[in-house]
């Protein structure tokens, strides 16, 4: 089985999120960049499908800071072939970045690509089905376990209140990963660097999405609320409870 | 005389392993008009032993660092000795050969973590089999297999990431030096030459209690005069732990990135909150800059050569019972037990008494080995916690304070006195808050 994983790197929220001087997008100075945790789930629901199946997996990022780490690092963990798209402009908003992912995906043969549900910037999970619709194929999101079946691809969907539905799905086809099976696996300090030693990360040409794309105006912190009051036992809450005439 | 040849291999992991030749079992057999046919000859089978499969002893002893598995004999007196075995772990390098001798996979084994590294059943063995060097090799090799516990991938992961276990950024290890009320030199900011480098460490920089220790640290130094600058942002885990939890890649990575700071600077010497990060520069950092290494101490060390500036500032009585808990990596591991209790006994109106298991014979608190970060896993294999198992100790022999001089001790022993039910019967301080505050 061919399978395609889509990365994404993040601002890591470990640091402080700065808005630059331009106010219209974030101070990178100080920002470190990370894996998307649900792509970091998609690669290791994608690695236990190459392993069952024999199969072929191709990891593809956009070119940025720390992206060779984060190539290399999926390369230690199994993956057999990194793509970094470079020249791709500034992805305006997961809709432009679906068109790059797109145009390099349809290059590639596959069955299946996979990539997180969502991430900090996609919380309505839109990157899986817009890089469906531009390749035309079917998706799923909400994806906690993929395995093969008969010839096709059996999917777990997560609905809320723990309902889970089993589909099929004809194959090539996109999934948004919710979990994996497993936690995702370590790689080993000394995998990667012997990884980074050995391989060349390949790279493609990218090229901007040829849809309208959007363009920020404006980027503020949001609003700090009131804040909670800490209360330090039971007879404390007993009085707000009364103050507020609850009891 | 003719050599007798035995059908039995011997006992060990090293014996050739060539099955008895059975013997045949007649159909019917009587014997002085007695019929004793049956399945009996079964008895001059083999042993058991000799058939069972020694494919992952072979493997472990296989790996360079762990040949010393192998010599074990049994003579079980690294049992008593195993802190893990006494906080009910059913642990120990005999009971581990033993498993492998009987096919036990280790590399897919509660076994292969909860060692930590303590070297107490090293300091008893009369064959060397050396847990300090078996583990770290294993281990790693398990890692790159992939089989690690779920607690120690997340902390590796975020030393990998961030640089320190706590998966906290780098730009706040300095976020406590705003509470000590003295100057602290940052070197990155002000390269200056200074007298001592102090190596914070993880635990002093990020955690709460920490940073109480830190802030005394800072404190002391000050009122001793002592020109000293830390590294803040710059500074590393220094990776001790990670190399004997079985991540050597993840260590070297922090070594190098450490000596590269230290390269930087002018100093005299550098002074280390930690037994661990002092075990670390001491005796693996060299390995990473041509041999020669830097002049290191632990902070216990360096104030105990200051004691007679430092005894006159001590004007405060701390009138308390006081007992000491020896790091594993400062006494056994480097043969320091006195510059903690002069130290201590520099308190005025302090009463200190020993522990039973003390000095060479300390009991471990859990931490050491990636214990640190296997509380959970720990958890699952063992009836009770190593630092539970130590404050029980303290309160039995009537001390008021345990104090110590490790890190990742005020916090793991705090947590035991509350999980063990001795709420209030026992202050956990490190040996640098009480200096701070018998100070006026």
């Amino acid at each position: 089985m061919k399978l395609v994983v889509l990365l994404k790197r993040l601002p890591d929220l470990v640091e402080d999120l700065e808005v630059d001087d331009s106010g219209k997008a974030l101070d990178t100075e100080f920002l470190k960049f990370t894996l998307n945790e649900f792509d970091d789930y998609a690669l290791e629901e994608a690695l236990l499908l190459k392993e069952a199946t024999d199969g072929e997996l191709t990891v593809i990022a956009l070119d940025g800071e720390d992206v060779d780490k984060m190539l290399y690092t999926a390369l230690a963990k199994g993956a057999d072939k990194a793509l970094k798209i470079e020249n791709a402009g500034e992805a305006s908003g997961n809709r432009g970045l679906a068109g790059i992912f797109a145009k390099v995906v349809s290059s590639l043969p596959h069955d299946l690509v996979l990539t997180g549900v969502q991430s900090a910037e996609d919380i309505d999970g839109q990157l899986a089905p817009m890089v469906a619709a531009i390749l035309d194929e079917p998706c799923v999101e909400v994806v906690t376990q993929v395995a093969t079946a008969d010839g096709g691809v059996s999917i777990h969907k997560e609905y809320s209140g723990g309902v889970v539905a089993e589909f099929e799905i004809d194959t090539p086809a996109v999934v948004g990963i919710q979990a994996s099976r497993q936690a995702p696996r370590y790689a080993p300090v000394s995998k990667v660097r012997q990884i980074q030693e050995s391989t060349t990360l390949e790279t493609v040409a990218g090229s901007a999405a040829d849809t309208s794309v959007f363009t920020v105006v404006q980027m503020t912190p949001p609003e700090t609320g009131g804040g909670a009051q800490m209360l330090g036992n039971i007879g404390e809450l007993i009085k707000v409870l009364e103050s507020k005439g609850v009891i | 005389m003719t050599e007798t040849k035995s059908s039995f291999a011997p006992l060990t992991a090293y014996s050739p392993r060539k099955k008895a030749q059975s013997f045949v079992q007649k159909d019917s057999v009587v014997i002085e008009g007695v019929d004793i046919s049956g399945q009996w000859n079964k008895m001059f089978d083999a042993r058991e032993i000799t058939s069972y499969d020694l494919t992952h002893m072979d493997k472990l002893t296989a790996i360079p660092g762990a040949e010393s598995m192998g010599w074990c004999y049994q003579c079980a007196q690294c049992i008593p000795a195993c802190p893990v075995d006494n906080a009910g772990g059913d642990y120990g390098p005999r009971k581990i050969f033993r498993r492998l001798q009987t096919g036990v996979d280790i590399f897919n084994h509660s076994d292969m973590w909860l060692c930590t590294s303590c070297q107490n059943c090293v300091r008893v063995c009369p064959k060397e089999v050396d847990m300090v060097q078996i583990m770290p090799a294993a281990r790693a090799a398990a890692v790159l297999e992939g089989n690690v516990p779920d607690e120690l991938v997340e902390m590796f992961q975020n030393v990998s990431e961030y640089g320190n276990p706590m998966g906290q950024s780098a730009r706040k290890r300095v976020k406590w030096t705003r509470g000590a009320g003295v100057d602290i030199r940052i070197l990155p900011k002000d390269a200056q030459p200074v007298d001592v480098l102090w190596f914070v460490g993880d635990y002093y920089a990020y955690h709460d209690r920490g940073n109480d220790a830190a802030q005394a640290m800072a404190r002391v130094f000050s009122r001793l005069e002592i020109d000293f600058g830390i590294l803040g942002a710059d500074e590393r885990c220094d990776g001790d732990s990670q190399r004997i939890a079985g991540e050597p890649g993840l260590f070297e990575e922090l070594a190098r990135h450490n000596i590269e700071q230290f390269e930087k600077y002018e100093f005299a010497k550098i002074v280390a909150s930690g037994p661990h990060a002092y075990n670390a520069i001491k005796n693996e950092y060299p390995k990473f800059n041509g041999g020669s290494g830097f002049p290191i101490e632990h902070y216990t060390q360096f104030l105990s050569q200051h004691l007679d500036r430092l005894t006159p500032l001590l004007t405060r009585p701390f009138a308390k019972k006081v007992t000491f808990h020896d790091p594993c990596y400062l006494g056994r591991h480097n043969g320091e037990y006195d510059a903690p209790r002069k130290l201590l006994q520099a308190v005025p109106g302090i009463e200190f008494g020993e522990m039973f298991r003390c000095k060479q014979q300390g009991y471990c608190c859990g931490g050491g080995g990636g214990g640190m970060w296997l509380d959970g896993f720990a958890a699952e294999h063992q009836t009770e916690r190593l630092s539970e198992n130590r404050v029980k100790e303290a309160i039995q022999v009537g001390a008021e304070v345990l104090a110590v001089c490790c890190p990742y001790e005020v916090s793991r022993f705090e947590d035991a006195v509350k999980s063990t039910d001795n709420d209030g019967k026992l202050e956990v301080l490190d040996i640098i808050e009480i200096l701070d505050q018998c100070m006026e």
